[in-house]
This record gives C-alpha cells, structure tokens and sequence, in this order.
C-alpha cells in the first residue's frame, strides 16, 4: 500500500486574525466590568412587578378621536419636517457642492468640504439640541436641525458627482464660447441631476425616521408628543404614538422597497 | 419665454420647456406654503433681540473650548463610557441574535428536505421569530431608551439594553439573509446525509459567510456607538447626557469641547472598524 502524505491542515487562523479577536474581547469585558450595570435592579422581583405594572400601563392603547386627529397632524408634521428640511438641504447643498468640487479653487475646496463634513458628522439630534437655544421649541429648530446635517451629507455626494461627471459636454459648450455659468446649467446639471434626485430621495426617506424621534428633545413631531405624554406617565397616549411611529416608518419602509424594486426591474 | 436670435426656426424661438417650467414652479409653491406653515417656519424669529442675544451668548464661548484638567478627564471618562455602552450593548446582541438566526434561517429546515416543504409549526416558528425581529428594529433606538429609563432609572444600564434590542433586531435580520444568501450547496448536502442541524450549520454555512458576517458586525459595532452618544440625551449616560447638561447650562464652552471630542470619537470608531473589517476579512 502506498503511504501518502497529506498537506499539512491550514491554520486556524492567522496571527493578525487573532489578535484582533483577542483586541476585541478585551475591549468586550473591560465595558462590562467598567460599566455600572444594574442587573440586580433588572432582574429583582421589585423591578420584575415594576416592569410588569409599567408595560401593562400600555395596553391598550388610547384611541380617543381627538387623540388620534392629534396623532395624525403630529405625523403630518413630522412628514413636512422632513420634506422640509430635506429641500432646504438639497439646494445648500447644491450651491455647496460648487466650491467643494473644485470650482473655485483647491482652497475653496477644501475649505467647503471641512465645513461639510462637521456639519456631517454632528448627529441631527445634536443640532436639534443646538437650534432649541436659538429657536426655541417646536418644529422649526427640528426642521432647521435635519436641514444642518442633511446639507452635509447631499453637499459632499453633490461635489462627489460632479468631479465624476465626465467633463466633455461642459467642455464643449465652453470652447464654443458659452460663459461658465451656462455651460453649468446647460450640461454638468443635467448630466448630474437625476443622480443628485435620487440622493436627495434616498436622504429623505432617512429623515423621516430621523425626524420621528427628533421631537424628544422638544423639536417637533411625533417625538415631542411621545416625550410629552411619557413624562407625564399617560402610557396608553404614549403607546398609540409608538404605534403611529411605528406605521409611519413601516410604510416608509414599504413605499420605499416598492419603488426601488420597480426601478430595478 | 423668447429666444432672441433670428436665425433659429421658428419652432426654436421661444422656450420649448417654458409650460413645464412653469407648471413645476408652480406646484413646488403649492406644495412648500402648507410645509411652511406646518413646520412653523419662520426664519426672522432667529434675529429678534432676545433670540439673538441668547444665540450669542451661547456661540461666542464655544472658543476656547473648556480644557481645565478636571473637566477634560470627566468627558474622558464619558467617552469611554459611551464606547463601553455600545460594545457592551452589541454583546449582547450578538449573543440575542446568533440562536434568532440559527431559528429563522430557512436553509436549515430538515422538513423541507426531500419534500420541497416546511412542517406547519416549524414555519409558524420561523414566520413568528421573524416579526419579533421586525418589532426589535422598528421601535428607533431612541425610544427603547426613553422606555427603559423609566424602568432602569437614569445611566447606562438602560442604554446598554436599548442597543442591545435595537441591534439584536438588525443583526438578526442581516445575518439571516447572509446566511441565505450564500452558497448553500454544502450545508443541503451535510442536512441531506444526516448531520446534525447545528454541525451543517458549523461545517456548511459558516465558513462561507463568515467573513462578510464579521464585517457586518463591526460595521454596526460603529453605528452603536454613534447611537449611544445620542442616547445619553434622553438621560442613558455616556457622552450625551454631559452634553444635553452643558447645553441646558449654556455652557458654551463645555459643549465646544465635547462636540470635538465626538468628532473624533466617530471618526477613530471610523477608522479602527475599517482596519478590523480589512484584518478580519
């Protein structure tokens, strides 16, 4: 019988494999035991019975007409917030995706895209906390939060698409003697349009989420009303809100399924 | 709408797009007044005296940002307690989301082996996780925090199970359809010939997906920790509640601090997930 000699079994893993694993586990239980987690408070029958009396609170769920006629002008709300802001966005965001795609200088760009990307990296939640000091509650400071951090993301993807845009037809319009501002609106706009929208959509149907829960620091919408009645303990009112939050996103999430798969078909 | 030169066809001279033009503009009015007034829209309220003077007040101490010893080690210590809140909140989830997964994954059903068709229960089962895992992602993050403040009390504890409900929801949802979506051919076989759910899951399924489900999880490992700054507005601890303090305070200054640090925070959690995400792939 032939003896046949096999290749050696691969590693298990390999050495940077392991210490990353090794990185993240210490990571892991340093959080546990640095944090001051109230398990006990959690699991206690005290806290069991409270929990209990607490979710029960909930059910059922407050379907008064005057609440609900409340409910649907606070998703209407929340919806024209989103609409809003997201609007507001898109224009800034067009008007900066100009010098932050180089069109009036490397220092220009640069300078735009710092200013767009902290914009960018401030949570709206963090810039509704902002305007609540300048505007004051209600769904303005929220609508004006959406719209700060919004024109962060639409200006930077704005200027992404037009340094992609193949420069050719723009080019073209210029040697034959159009001025810059025509041949912007004439042929990079156009080109660049439909994918610009599609942003904007796509941006918009995360602002809708975004602004239901924006109210809960005092901006507006479905949020505010779920922090108001929370605060004062009437669950069931607070509960038909979740609901309608819950519908509002959910149908969101099914319009937004639906027409992506129509368009990709 | 005309096009001052004469040398063009007449078909040319005025605007060929002015109708629809106008009809746009039109409705972009129609439907922006109601908005307007919906959203209480009124920017010159900001330039009132009052407004103004608060707005001030607050922006013009943002420079120089608080940098005394004392408060830099306390947004030390709540930044890593936000970091703290998400990886442990994540842990959580995984181990949530691992057996939800083991359940929903449909390619692992013996019944429907040979016959093409799932047991009625186990369907049931399957069609039940499914929705629990819809609600789990549905209530936003912020919500679950609210709700279990009012359980918990105020700190981190409730932010740790609001993320973890939150990401349980997410992961296993993402993680089932990986799982699906992959090269299923060697778990079917492994099923076929007898072995165990679990080891066709282990020796089948895993080996193929496991790359692109550890990528996945760092990846979210990074959202919870966005997340969790933005809960500590509603009182969960972490950066975000010293940062809602700071602001009710006005404290200009500390909130300057603090919105740096956060940027940085973000974006080194940007960073570490990427070069994770390339080691581990």
């Amino acid at each position: 019988m032939k003896h046949v000699t096999l290749p050696p079994a691969p590693a298990v893993m390999r050495l940077q494999t392991a210490l990353i694993l090794l990185a993240l586990m210490a990571l892991v239980v340093a959080s546990f035991l640095s944090l001051d987690l109230q398990w006990a408070l959690l699991w206690s029958g005290d806290a069991i019975q409270n929990s209990r009396e607490f979710l029960a609170g909930f059910a059922p769920p407050d379907l008064q007409a005057t609440l609900l006629k409340k409910v649907l002008f606070a998703t209407l709300e929340t919806l024209c917030m989103s609409a809003l802001g997201t609007f507001i966005a898109a224009l800034l965001g067009i008007l900066l995706a100009l010098p932050a795609s180089g069109r009036f200088g490397a220092a220009a760009r640069q300078i735009t895209r710092l200013g767009l990307n902290i914009s960018r990296a401030i949570p709206e939640l963090v810039w509704a906390s902002i305007m609540l000091i300048a505007a004051g509650l209600g769904p303005f400071a929220g609508t004006v939060a959406l719209a700060a951090h919004t024109t962060g993301v639409l200006g930077r993807l704005f200027a992404d698409t037009l340094e992609n845009l193949p420069p050719h037809c723009e080019t073209t319009l210029r040697m034959n003697g159009a001025n810059a501002s025509s041949a912007f609106l004439y042929a990079t706009l156009p080109e660049g349009l439909p994918q610009m929208v599609s942003y904007t959509l796509y941006r918009w149907e995360n602002n809708i989420r975004a602004a239901a829960i924006l109210g809960v620091v005092g901006a507006g919408g479905l949020g505010q009303m779920l922090k108001y009645h929370l605060s004062l303990f009437q669950m069931p009112t607070a509960a038909t809100v979740i609901i309608a939050m819950l519908i509002l996103v959910g149908l969101v999430d099914a319009l937004s399924f639906a027409i992506r798969k129509k368009l990709m078909a | 709408m005309s096009v001052s030169d004469p040398t063009l066809p007449p078909h040319l001279q005025t605007d060929p797009a002015w109708r629809s033009r106008l009809v746009a503009f039109a409705l972009v009015l129609v439907l922006l007044w109601p908005m307007l007034v919906m959203t209480e829209f009124k920017p010159w309220e900001l330039m009132d005296q009052q407004s103004l003077s608060a707005s001030w007040k607050f922006l013009v101490n943002f420079f120089p940002p608080a940098h005394s010893k004392d408060f830099l080690l306390m947004v030390a210590e709540a930044s890593w307690q936000t970091i703290a809140m998400a990886s442990a909140g994540m842990t959580l989830a995984i181990l949530g989301a691992i057996p939800l997964t083991l359940i929903v994954n449909a390619q692992l059903s013996v019944s429907r082996l040979g016959t093409g068709r799932m047991h009625g229960l186990a369907y049931l089962l399957r069609q039940s996780v499914r929705w629990l895992l819809v609600v789990l992602r549905s209530v936003p993050e912020l919500v679950w925090a609210l709700l279990f403040v009012r359980i918990v009390g105020l700190g981190p504890t409730a932010g740790v199970l609001a993320i973890a409900l939150t990401y349980c929801g997410m992961l296993g949802k993402v993680y089932a359809e990986i799982l699906e979506s992959s090269n299923t051919l060697a778990s079917r076989t492994l099923l076929e010939n007898g072995s165990s759910r679990l080891s066709a899951f282990l020796y089948g399924s895993l080996p193929d997906a496991a790359s692109e489900l550890v990528s996945y999880t760092v990846y979210r490992w990074e959202c919870a920790i966005r997340g969790s700054v933005i809960m500590g507005f509603v009182g969960a601890g972490g950066l975000g509640q010293r940062m809602d303090e700071s602001m009710k305070m006005l404290a200009g200054d500390e909130v300057s601090t603090m919105l740096i640090v956060f940027v940085l925070l973000v974006a080194a959690a940007d960073w570490i997930s990427g070069f994770f995400r390339r080691g581990l792939a």
